[in-house]
């Protein structure tokens, strides 16, 4: 006999034109023939209710971990167990999804057979993280589910101290913006570290995201230790002729006001005969004028990235941009693609060995200081990863003459090569 | 299972490689690009170099997925858009589609099966979300909820483009904010320092770990009635709850006092001025199940006030900046207070060293 109970708050959460996870939840409650599924999302309504009601959550960790991994599942146990008991244990499996989150309906129906076998019957896709989240399923099922969908090449994601599953934004595939191939940047970075991913021992987490553009669409200069965002080194190419067809369509002034005034180096002109000068040795990169005129201007031929590092949220010293640790880097051969993974290798190595316990990259660098850190993972300081030079006095620079030697040398070999 | 049998040892595949489960147009176009276009709310058309075209339809869903759900989005995969689908990193669906003929009725079965196609453009997109009650271990309200509430009035600006540029919300369940940044954002904030059960925290705390977690200092070991617990200065306390997911047994939610507060001004892009972090605008905002309307007027009058003063392609951040915060608490009528001055490291640089100040 499955176990109904009184909703009247969560009822309210069906009303309204937006769609209702409320009625996504009292459907499988409802309408699915397993009663183990009946029973669980009924119990889960009851509980929610509760919280609801008393304003408060009532699910603990603990540990639960499938065969062999040490994290990937979020474990879920009740306090209030014996009120709902169907829902006692609702455990979360990530999984980690394609860069860009691409499905075709076939391989989400062997999914959701998979899932409708072991699981409540609720998935998002996708939490914050960037993974499937199949939401609820007891301990049993979690090691019966994953050897299912395991099989047929599906893995799970991170959870806890190590390396998270990585994100990316729809990209090159279908992306005019696109200066690199997320795709293979994502899974060669996310890939080389499975053993860190799935036996967290790290001091805390470590994230990769990658977006193939300034716009950074997948929000991975604040939310990434490592953001890889795409850019171009040479000049923005320019259809004049479109140009000119977007002033007809918008007028002169839309175009001063929306595209000239808003370059923030003030680096695009509008001559008198409507065509556009951009002064390339002074734009940033920012895209606005290509969002704007996406079919007049596009990035440049000679594409690259720029790497940053240290984005983070609040906890615990404040939130933290990722800071340019790369301004650019070529990425078309074997060796520029294992140039960066060995740049990521030293990158958690040094945070493995010198990050506090759960202190995150940008944290540790803030404590270090930049230079430090470069020097450790073996990277060059460059005047693209500051804001401005030192405002104080107070610091101890008896060595000057030998840094700037370094930096001279360093730019006559450049010029030389 | 037998305690004899063998377990199965894992396959370490990791991240999938996506290519077979890409439309073939962008598998054959994959960095060939030209330019893209919006015919219409909810509607991308990319047109790559090759001359070839790919139009995508979004729609939003309730995040939270059931099984029925799930194979409605494949049913119309399968009869109208080739069998694809892809999920932006806000949960919504999209279906891309060879053909222009694909594209109304691709519209319409979406709609018929009670999908919003929107979140395109300057329209407010879906409200980015964490777990809440149904399934995280700290939080202090219910994302799910409040999201479905607040999309119930912006539907509208959803399927429209009646914005100055794209209008990103995001929610947070407690203060640690795996919501992230967005143009708004409306996240827990607790007003009450954690409340100690101090004959559970020696069993189930690792008290070092917890006293080193907090920001400020505020926590150390005591013994309560001759029990190993900790104790928190309630003067240092900042009440941001960061000891509560190590030690459970120091509870900060709380049924009156753990409160929903708006921040403002948080934009990921590179477009224009570089990424900004959120600021502070609103708080002491009732946490209000289950349909928070308070937090809702709020968000709806920054939202009017938005579009009504931003001129085209400013973010809400970009708009602050040109008409200066001041302006700011005066169109939207928001009180401004003392704790909108921060007192957090490096907060001088917040300060206005300067007189440009206007009239």
């Amino acid at each position: 006999m499955v176990k109904k109970y009184e909703t009247p708050m969560l009822d309210v959460l069906e009303e309204g034109q937006w769609p209702s996870f409320i009625s996504n939840i009292r459907r499988l409650a409802n309408e699915h023939p397993s009663e183990f599924i009946n029973d669980m999302t009924h119990s889960l309504l009851g509980q929610l209710e509760h919280s609801y009601e008393t304003r408060k959550g009532y699910w603990k960790g603990g540990t639960v971990s499938i065969f062999g991994y040490g994290g990937g599942i979020i474990p879920r146990f009740s306090e209030v167990g014996d009120a709902f008991p169907a829902s006692r244990e609702f455990h979360t499996l990530r999984v980690q999804p394609s860069p860009g989150n691409y499905y075709t309906s076939g391989m989400l129906r062997q999914l959701a057979d998979s899932w409708e076998k072991f699981g409540s019957g609720l998935i998002t896709f996708h939490g914050q993280t960037g993974n499937i989240m199949f939401i609820g399923t007891n301990t049993e099922n979690v090691q019966h589910f994953f050897d299912e969908i395991n099989d047929y090449g599906w893995d799970l994601g991170g959870a806890g101290p190590c390396v998270r599953t990585g994100m990316s934004c729809v990209g090159a595939a279908r992306c005019e913006q696109s200066c690199a191939n997320e795709h293979k940047i994502h899974r060669l970075l996310v890939n080389n570290f499975m053993d860190d991913m799935h036996r967290p021992a790290l001091p805390y987490k470590f994230k990769f995201k990658v977006s193939g553009c300034p716009n950074d669409c997948q929000n991975a200069i604040e939310r990434a230790d490592m953001a890889i965002i795409g850019t171009w080194r040479d000049d923005m190419v320019v259809d004049q002729t479109e140009i000119k067809a977007y002033i007809e369509k918008k007028g002169r002034k839309y175009i001063i006001d929306n595209v000239v005034n808003r370059c923030p180096s003030q680096a695009l002109s509008l001559n008198d005969d409507d065509t556009l000068d951009v002064d390339n040795r002074n734009c940033v990169r920012c895209m606005h004028c290509l969002n704007v005129m996406p079919k007049a201007l596009s990035p440049g031929e000679d594409k690259g990235i720029t790497m940053l590092i240290g984005g983070k949220r609040t906890l615990k010293i404040g939130d933290m941009m990722g800071t340019v640790v790369i301004p650019f880097m070529k990425l078309e051969t074997d060796e520029d693609y294992e140039r960066l993974v060995e740049i990521a290798e030293e990158a958690i190595d040094f945070f493995a060995e010198n990050a506090l316990e759960h202190e995150r990259t940008g944290e540790m660098i803030e404590r270090i200081g930049l230079v430090n850190y470069m020097d450790g993972i073996g990277l060059e300081i460059d005047p693209n990863m500051i804001s401005n030079p030192r405002e104080s006095s107070y610091v101890r620079m008896d060595t000057w003459d030998e840094e700037a030697t370094k930096w001279v040398e360093a730019q006559a070999e450049k010029a030389a090569s | 299972m037998s305690e004899n049998a063998p377990m199965r040892p894992p396959i370490e595949s990791g991240c999938p490689d996506g290519f077979q489960y890409m439309h073939p147009v962008m598998v054959k176009n994959f960095g060939a690009w030209a330019y893209h276009e919006d015919p219409e709310p909810g509607v991308l058309l990319h047109v790559a170099k090759s001359g070839d075209k790919i139009w995508t339809v979004r729609c939003g869903t309730a995040r939270i997925l059931d099984l029925f759900t799930l194979r409605k989005l494949c049913d119309i995969a399968d009869e109208h858009a080739d069998g694809f689908i892809r999920f932006t990193i806000r949960s919504n669906v999209e279906y891309m589609v060879g053909k222009e003929e694909q594209v109304q009725p691709l519209i319409k079965a979406i709609k018929d099966a009670g999908f919003i196609v929107g979140g395109t453009r300057n329209s407010v997109a879906m409200i980015s979300h964490t777990q809440g009650w149904l399934h995280c271990d700290i939080p202090g309200t219910d994302a799910s909820g409040v999201v479905k509430s607040m999309m119930d009035e912006l539907i509208g600006e959803f399927k429209e483009w009646n914005m100055p540029n794209r209008v990103h919300i995001t929610t947070s369940c407690c203060q640690i904010n795996c919501g992230g940044q967005g143009d708004i954002a409306i996240n827990i904030q607790h007003t009450k320092p954690p409340r100690i059960n101090h004959d559970l925290v020696a069993n189930v705390c690792e008290r070092p770990s917890v006293v080193a977690r907090c920001p400020v200092a505020a926590i150390r070991p005591a013994l309560v009635n001759g029990k190993p617990s900790l104790e928190v200065d309630e003067k240092k306390c900042i009440c941001c709850g960061a000891c509560f997911p190590p030690c459970p047994p120091m509870q900060i939610n709380d049924a009156e006092h753990s409160k929903l507060a708006v921040w403002i001004g948080g934009n990921h892009s590179n477009a224009r001025s570089k990424p900004s972090f959120q600021k502070l605008v609103a708080a002491g905002i009732p946490n209000n199940p289950p349909r928070w309307p308070e937090a809702t007027s709020i968000v709806k009058r920054i939202l009017s006030v938005y579009k009504e003063d931003a001129k085209d392609w400013e973010r809400i951040n970009d708009w602050v900046d040109r008409i200066g915060w001041p302006r700011f608490f005066e169109l939207t009528k928001l009180p401004f207070t003392k704790f909108h001055v921060d007192t957090w490291r490096g907060s001088r640089k917040s300060l206005n060293a300067s007189t440009h100040i206007r009239f």
